[in-house]
C-alpha cells in the first residue's frame, strides 16, 4: 500500500537547489560555489556565550515569542539599523530561523484564495510557502535590464482584486540586487494605496556594499502599520545552523502568528536565543570585518567573471552573483550540469529561483578566496570551450 | 573604490604578505599598479616595517627558547623610560619591547638558541643595566596561537554542497 499525501502537498515541487544538490553529492572534489550561507564559522565571542549558557544549565523552554533579553535587544538592534521603533512585549516574535516566520506570518495572514505577489527570481520557499498556506502564488518577473529591482510599474500591473500581500527580499537571493529609499518609497505608495501587506525579507540587510547602507519599507510613510518585517541572525552573523530568526509587525499580527508558533514550535531553541543576544548586543566588529571579506570577493568574483566574458553586474548587497550566461547559449541547468560533470565547479542554475532566473546561474561568494580563484580558473577554461563550439 | 580598502589592503598584507599581488588587486578593486604604488607608499613612510613568517616552534629549532621578561627600570629625569629602553631593544635577543602599564615598566619578548644563552642574557646583559632595578622571567612552555595563527590547526566544519 502507498499512503496517499495531501493533494496540495503532491502539488508542490521539489526545490530546485535540492534536486541540484543531490547530483552535486554523488561527485568528490567540488568546488562549490552553491552554497547559500557564510563559510565563516559564528564568530567565537558568540558560540562562547552559549556554552556559557549551556554550562549555567539554560536548557529549558522560553516564553513563546522568545527571551524577553532577546526581543529587547532585538528591539535595540532594529531601532539602530533600520531607525523603527517596535515593542518588545507585543510587536516582535523570535522564530525558528527566518523560514518559519515567513510561513507564520503568511499563515497568519491568508484566506484561502487570497493572492500574494512576489518579485522574481526569488528565494525558493516563497511561492511553495504561499501555497501551502493557502494562497495563491504570483511572480513578478524582474529582470537584469532593471538590476532586478522590482519596478513600480510592474508592481501595479500585477496587483488585482484578490492581492492580500507583496514579498520582499532586497538585498535578494539570488540576484543580489538592492532597492534604494526612493525605489522603496514608489513601492511602498502603491501598497498603501491598494491596501497591501507587505512581508519583508531583509536577511541579507547588514551585508550591502560600497558603503551604501540598507532600507527598509517599513521606514517609507504608511508602512509600519502594514508591513512584517522578517530577519535573522543567519547571514550576517554567519550562524544558520542556530536557526534564529524573528518577526517585528503590529501587535495583532503578531499575537496570531503566535498562536501558530505556539501550537507547532513552542519556542526557539534557547541556546540559539541565548547566543542571539550576545550577537546583537556585542557582534557589530565581527559582522563588519565579514562584510569586509565579502565584499573583497565579490570585487574578485565579479572582475573574473567579467573578465571570462559572463556578463555581471556588481551586487550591492547579498553574498550572490548572477551572472549572465547567455553568450553560451545554454539554458542556466545544462550549463550548471555541464560545469560540474566537466570542470567539476558547482552553480545553482538560475531556473531554480523561477523561470525568469534562465539565461544566469548564481555564485555564491561565501566561499574561501582559494576556492573561488580556483573555481573561476575551471570556469574561464570551460567558458573558453563553450566559445568555442559555439 | 571600496570603502576603507587601505585598512583592507593592510590587514590583507598582515594576513598573507605573499598572497600574489594580482589577486589583492581584484579583491581591493584596484589596478595592479594603483596597489603597487600604494604597497610602495606604506614601505617608504614606515607604515610597513618588515614582512616575516611565523614559524611553529614545536616543529623547527626545538632547543631555541623564548623568554618573556617584566622589567622594572628607574627612569631618567631627561628622556623618561625611552633611552634606556632603546638600549634594550638593541640587543639582538630581543624581539619585542613594550612600554607597559602596571607593576612594572617593560615587557620583553627574547629569543636564544637554548636555555643556557637566554639565562646569560638576563644575567649578564639586562639585570646589569644600572636602569634595571629588577627583571622576572617567564619561559615560554607552550604556544598556542601567535600573530594571530593558530599551532594546531582544527579541521573544518562540514558544509553543504548546495545550499538554499
Amino acid at each position: 500500500m502507498s499512503i496517499a499525501v495531501a493533494d496540495h502537498v503532491r502539488s508542490i515541487p521539489r526545490s530546485g537547489i535540492r534536486d541540484f544538490f543531490e547530483v552535486v553529492q554523488t561527485m568528490e572534489d567540488v568546488i562549490s560555489l552553491g552554497i547559500g550561507e557564510p563559510d565563516f564559522a559564528t564568530p567565537w565571542h558568540i558560540r562562547e556565550a552559549a556554552i556559557y549558557a549551556l554550562e549555567r544549565g539554560r536548557t529549558g523552554y522560553t516564553s513563546n515569542l522568545g527571551l524577553p533579553r532577546l526581543r529587547r535587544s532585538i528591539s535595540d538592534y532594529v531601532r539602530k539599523h533600520f531607525a523603527l521603533s517596535y515593542d518588545p512585549h507585543s510587536e516582535i516574535l523570535v522564530s525558528v530561523g527566518v523560514s518559519e516566520a515567513i510561513d507564520l506570518s503568511l499563515r497568519a495572514l491568508l484566506n484561502p484564495g487570497d493572492e500574494v505577489l512576489y518579485h522574481e527570481p526569488c528565494y525558493v520557499s516563497y511561492a511553495p510557502t504561499i501555497t501551502l498556506a493557502g494562497g495563491r502564488a504570483r511572480a513578478i518577473e524582474t529582470s537584469a535590464r532593471d538590476g532586478f529591482r522590482l519596478t513600480p510599474e510592474s508592481l501595479e500591473k500585477a496587483i488585482s482584486p484578490r492581492s492580500k500581500a507583496l514579498m520582499l527580499n532586497f538585498p535578494t537571493n539570488p540576484t543580489g540586487a538592492t532597492m534604494s529609499a526612493e525605489d522603496l518609497a514608489a513601492i511602498a505608495a502603491i501598497c498603501v494605496r491598494h491596501n497591501l501587506v507587505v512581508l519583508t525579507d531583509e536577511i541579507y540587510s547588514e551585508l550591502t556594499f560600497d558603503g551604501g547602507s540598507h532600507a527598509s519599507i517599513a521606514a517609507c510613510p504608511g508602512m509600519i502599520e502594514r508591513t512584517v518585517l522578517l530577519h535573522g541572525l543567519s547571514k550576517a552573523f554567519a550562524m544558520t545552523g542556530w536557526r534564529i530568526g524573528f518577526a517585528c509587525a503590529p501587535a495583532g499580527l503578531i499575537e496570531a502568528m503566535m498562536k501558530i508558533h505556539q501550537y507547532s514550535i513552542l519556542c526557539a531553541p534557547i541556546m540559539g536565543q541565548d547566543a542571539a543576544i550576545e550577537a546583537l548586543e556585542r557582534g557589530a566588529e565581527s559582522v563588519a570585518k565579514m562584510r569586509r571579506e565579502y565584499e573583497m570577493r565579490r570585487n574578485f568574483i565579479v572582475g573574473a567573471l567579467n573578465e571570462m566574458g559572463l556578463p555581471c553586474r556588481k551586487p550591492l548587497g547579498s553574498f550572490y552573483v548572477f551572472p549572465d550566461i547567455t553568450p553560451f547559449g545554454l539554458p542556466s541547468r545544462e550549463f550548471s550540469l555541464r560545469l560540474l560533470s566537466e570542470e567539476k565547479v558547482a552553480v545553482v542554475p538560475g531556473t531554480a529561483f523561477g523561470p525568469s532566473g534562465e539565461g544566469h546561474v548564481r555564485c555564491s561568494f561565501a566561499t574561501s578566496l582559494p576556492q573561488i580563484k580556483l573555481a573561476m580558473e575551471r570556469l574561464a577554461a570551460f567558458a573558453g570551450r563553450c566559445r568555442k563550439a559555439a | 573604490m571600496m570603502p576603507g580598502f587601505m585598512d583592507a589592503l593592510i590587514d590583507l598584507l598582515q594576513q598573507n604578505a605573499l598572497m600574489p599581488r594580482a589577486d589583492m588587486a581584484r579583491l581591493l578593486d584596484l589596478t595592479p599598479e594603483n596597489l603597487e604604488a600604494r604597497i610602495a607608499g606604506l614601505e617608504a613612510k614606515g607604515i610597513i616595517l618588515g614582512y616575516q613568517a611565523i614559524i611553529n616552534r614545536e616543529m623547527w629549532d626545538l632547543d631555541k627558547v623564548t623568554a618573556i621578561i617584566e622589567v622594572k627600570i628607574t627612569p631618567e629625569r631627561d628622556g623618561g623610560f625611552d633611552r634606556i629602553a632603546s638600549r634594550i631593544a638593541k640587543f639582538e635577543e630581543v624581539q619585542s619591547c613594550y612600554l607597559v602599564s602596571g607593576g612594572y615598566d617593560l615587557l620583553i619578548v627574547i629569543e636564544a638558541s637554548n636555555l643556557r644563552n637566554a639565562a646569560a642574557f638576563v644575567a649578564e646583559k639586562l639585570s646589569t643595566i644600572d636602569a634595571v632595578q629588577a627583571t622576572a622571567t617567564h619561559f615560554r612552555l607552550k604556544t598556542y596561537k601567535e600573530n594571530g595563527a593558530f599551532h594546531q590547526i582544527d579541521s573544518a566544519a562540514e558544509r553543504l554542497a548546495v545550499s538554499p
